[in-house]
């Protein structure tokens, strides 16, 4: 190579170099693709566009298949501040949104929107943004918001959105241009200086301003004599002060952002922290390109340019769009038959691509056939030898030979220690390995191992949170439960309670006592179930205090109410009004939610005026919700899973909600018959909780005795109530009623006879 | 009188101490067992009860007091156990198959059409992963569902089942270099 001779030819550098730590100099290969001028690729028939086309969120979808798009239309909107937009490279239709094998190592598949191109390229509506207003004003979030929207990534190779970089804080030091454009056979960012400098340095002006960038320095390889000339032309021509290029020795991996700002600067930036806070920023040259294309002409990022080279008949660069097919792109370069492969980047950081029908995408500058010729066997791994080589060659200063011990033996705590999260893969280490050890690949591993280790991590410390959440939710609802009980239970007028309703208050007495008797006879036989039993004291506990309130309240409204008049019949009535009217807002309040959720008009309209229906609708309701219990359990008793509590469920759910309908409907046109219904739903409530109560500890059996004598006591006092109370209007109901307890107390017994 | 002072010393001298000792029992007081939580941290937290305790913390509490084995935790799997193992400081033994086995992590999901709106997986599940409502749809939140299962009992028609998380670009994991070897013949 004659490169001596073209170093002669440069102008010497005003800006000083300063060296980086280790390196290595790999054949270039860049003679192979950097003659020819780049020449837009053919349109493809068909585009397959990722929607992770950057680092952070994948972009939302905004299209249906069957859409017709126009070059630069919306495909994808930005999700979240580390996003960004993907748009159509071209015009034509969207054939599909499915998962496809997209460029990576893995070979998974991704979201992608598959174009079928008209062939027309007919651009759809552009909206330029004023961004020298917007920049005169210092309105910088419009412009980076713009450049989002617009698609715009770091095209070097990590597409990190860019506009996440020009969050100018109070001005930047010096602004690094990135062109050094170090790996062998890529000549992408050659040809984009060499041909179209003036855009790029009208871009650097942008990004200049917007950073407030005190200095620019361009840094550019000494093997790209041309672009050097180019650039420094564009430079002198424009007004951009400060700004110089400066030539940087050709050594591997001098295009390396933390590399190349100690060329430039002689700044080391150390391990956690981001150059900014250095007062440093880097931009690719084909990134700042970018930036100009969407400020000044409203160009999304729909194409980029790619080094097609390696075993190609014609290696050299294209103008492609981004989701063009790769096989379409070697095809176009004349691809040999006998390639073994395809690698995707440079030889050095890039990856094998696991299938040439993938799409480009905006980090793809390289595609490299790989042959035999180029790319030789691998020799075999051998043993490390601790030669030190790969220390040398490190250009971040790491050991990474000490990083390839605590990897391989999957030790990774060290190898964090050990800046494993320093390495940018570079592979130096594994080019001078004499061992030919593929250190890089185990440097990945043990970075993903880590990753994915610190992701279950974060979700098991998430789950933790929650489930110490729900568990001081509960406690506190028990608690709060509890208070709210005792509050009402605490001012209670015992003696007006006694006077107006003996009957009633020697009832409930009778009924916790049966209740106490049956848990006393429970418990004994049922050992095991102590904390159970514990349990149901408490909720005893509880009924009996709401019980007690119910009655309080009562005799202080029929106290309230009239005093010589018979207690029995006028509690009663006054009890009516009130329940009536609660009832009453209830049901308008399910009104309303069912004409929420049902959208119909038709719904609330029959619940007003014909009750009737509804009573008839309800019925066929719980039909089909018990039918499809049933069902259920007939496929549960099948795999044999907790049949007690599938038991427990369907009836109280139906009887539940049974029970409530029932009271919608009727009230309004029988007021009259109010206690009776309450109680029924006070009876419906008792069952459901004591069946609640039943399923929370293990056994079913004890826990369920007493709320359940609780509540079939409730259900013959209702009786008696009635009777007393109305004692014409409905002795059916009541009968009913009296079945339906007596079925499930048969039921009951039946199961624990079962379980005995 | 030397004798009187070296009493004298001694004694201020363990007033002064006892004080400094008392002052630091009182500010670096350890009111949790901090083994417990060194013990949960390693634990995935699905909160399962496949170990046979009511969560990852009372399991993690019962291995701090020596009352449950460190193989009882399946969605741990093997290398839980080896982890326990470390801390602790004891042999590792594999998983006990009496707990149930490692299964690949997977989430709930409901069959909206068939939910009646029980509501009685959301009591059932511990991380508060299902909302809903009474007589409403239920719906799982992926990302917070720990693979628990503990939602498909309650069920009464049946319509939770078990879906394996896949690999997907995001997750997917470089592996393992391995050295091909070739054979001649």
């Amino acid at each position: 190579m004659n490169a001596p001779a073209m170093k002669a030819s440069l102008p010497a550098n005003t800006q000083p170099v300063y060296r980086f730590h280790g390196g290595v100099h790999p054949p270039e290969m860049k003679h192979l693709s950097n003659a020819a001028p780049i020449v837009p690729a053919p349109l493809p028939a068909r585009l397959v566009v990722p929607l992770q086309q950057s680092i952070g969120n994948r972009a939302k979808c905004r299209v249906a298949v069957g859409d017709l798009v126009k070059k630069g239309q919306l495909l994808a909107a930005a999700d979240g501040t580390v996003s960004v937009a993907v748009h159509a490279p071209t015009s034509g239709t969207v054939v599909a949104i499915d998962e496809q094998v997209v460029a990576h190592p893995s070979g998974l598949a991704e979201l992608c929107v598959t174009i079928e191109t008209d062939g027309f390229d007919v651009w759809g509506d552009r909206t330029p943004l004023d961004w020298r207003a917007a920049l005169a004003n210092g309105d910088g979030k419009t412009i980076r918001d713009y450049l989002r929207d617009m698609g715009v990534v770091g095209l070097g190779g990590a597409v990190f959105p860019s506009h996440l970089k020009l969050g100018g804080r109070d001005g930047l030091e010096t602004l690094v241009i990135n062109g050094a454009e170090c790996e062998p056979f890529i000549t992408c960012d050659d040809r984009l200086m060499r041909e179209r400098a003036g855009e790029i340095v009208a871009g650097i002006a942008i990004v200049a301003q917007l950073l407030v960038a005190r200095q620019v320095l361009v840094g550019i390889e000494d093997n790209k004599p041309e672009a050097v000339a180019a650039m420094r032309e564009a430079l002198a021509a424009s007004d951009i002060g400060n700004a110089h290029v400066v030539v940087v020795p050709t050594l591997y991996p001098s295009g390396g952002a933390k590399q190349l700002i100690k060329l430039l600067t002689n700044k080391e930036v150390p391990s956690g922290v981001r150059s900014t806070d250095l007062g440093v920023q880097c931009f690719n040259v084909a990134t700042v390109y970018t930036i100009f294309r969407a400020l000044e002409h409203a160009e999304p990022v729909i194409s980029r340019i790619v080094t097609l080279t390696g075993n190609v008949a014609r290696a050299g660069n294209v103008e492609a769009l981004i989701g063009t097919p790769i096989a379409d792109l070697l095809d176009f370069a004349g691809n040999q038959s006998d390639s073994e492969g395809y690698i995707y980047g440079g030889p050095m950081m890039g990856f094998e691509l696991p299938d040439t029908q993938v799409g480009l995408t905006k980090a793809g500058n390289c595609v490299i056939a790989r042959s035999a010729a180029h790319f030789p066997t691998k020799a075999p791994e051998m043993p490390c030898i601790r030669c030190g080589e790969c220390a040398t060659a490190c250009p971040q200063e790491l050991q990474p030979m000490d990083l390839y011990w605590f990897s391989r033996s999957k030790n990774f705590g060290k190898a964090q220690e050990w800046n494993l999260f320093d390495c940018i893969e570079c592979g130096a280490c594994a080019y001078v390995c004499p061992s030919s050890i593929q250190l890089v690949d185990y440097y990945r591993f043990a970075k993903s191992e880590i990753w994915a280790a610190e992701s279950a991590k974060k979700a098991a410390d998430l789950a933790r949170q929650r489930h110490e959440f729900k568990q001081f939710r509960e406690e506190r609802e028990q608690e709060e439960k509890a208070a709210r009980l005792a509050a009402r239970a605490a001012p209670k007028p015992e003696a007006a309670a006694a006077a107006v309703d003996p009957d009633k208050a020697a009832k409930i007495k009778a009924a916790m006592e049966r209740a106490a008797a049956a848990k006393a006879g429970a418990a004994p036989a049922n050992e095991t179930a102590a904390p159970a039993v514990s349990v149901d004291d408490d909720k005893a506990a509880k009924i009996r205090a709401a019980m007690e309130a119910a009655a309080a309240k009562k005799a202080a409204r029929a106290a309230a109410e009239a005093g010589g008049e018979t207690p029995a019949t006028k509690p009663a009535a006054a009890l009516d009004e009130e329940k009536a009217a609660k009832i009453r807002a209830a049901m308008e309040a399910a009104k309303a939610r069912k004409a929420a959720t049902d959208g119909g008009v038709t719904a609330p309209a029959a619940d007003a005026t014909e009750p009737v229906a509804k009573a008839a609708i309800d019925p066929e309701k719980a039909a089909k919700i018990r039918a499809a219990m049933e069902a259920a359990k007939a496929k549960k008793e099948g795999r044999a899973l907790a049949p007690s509590v599938s038991d427990n469920t369907p009836v109280g759910e139906v009887a539940g909600s049974l029970a409530n309908e029932e009271v919608q409907v009727d009230t309004p046109s029988k007021p009259a018959l109010d206690p009776e219904k309450a109680a029924k739903i006070r009876a419906a409530m008792e069952a459901a909780k004591a069946k609640k109560e039943g399923r929370a500890p293990a056994p079913a059996v004890p826990t369920d005795t007493p709320a359940g004598a609780a509540s079939a006591a409730l259900a013959s006092e209702v009786g008696q109530v009635d009777t007393q109370a109305k004692p014409a209007i409905d002795p059916d109901k009541a009968a009913k009623i009296r079945a339906a307890m007596e079925a499930a107390k048969a039921r009951k017994a039946a199961k624990e006879g079962g379980e005995a | 009188m030397s004798f009187l002072l070296a009493v004298a010393l001694m004694a201020v001298l363990a007033v002064i101490l006892g004080a400094v000792l008392g002052w630091a029992a009182i500010k670096y007081k350890v009111d949790e067992d901090p083994l417990v939580d060194k013990i949960d941290a390693i634990l995935p937290q699905t909160q399962c009860g496949q170990c046979g305790f009511p969560g990852c913390k009372p399991y993690a509490t019962a291995i701090a007091d020596g009352e449950a084995d460190i193989n009882q935790c399946p969605p741990g799997g093997d290398d839980g156990v080896r982890k326990l193992a470390d801390l602790l400081g004891v042999d590792f033994k594999p998983l006990n198959a009496e707990n149930g086995e490692e299964k690949p992590k997977s989430v709930a999901v409901i069959d909206e059409n068939t939910c009646i709106g029980c509501t009685l997986c959301i009591q059932a599940c511990p991380v508060d992963a299902i909302v809903g409502a009474a007589k409403h749809m239920h719906t799982i939140i992926e990302k917070e569902c720990t693979g628990c299962e503990l939602c498909l009992a309650p069920c009464p028609v049946d319509c939770i089942s078990m879906q394996p998380v896949g690999e997907t670009v995001q997750s997917w994991k470089w592996r393992y270099p391995v050295i091909k070897l070739k054979v001649t013949a």
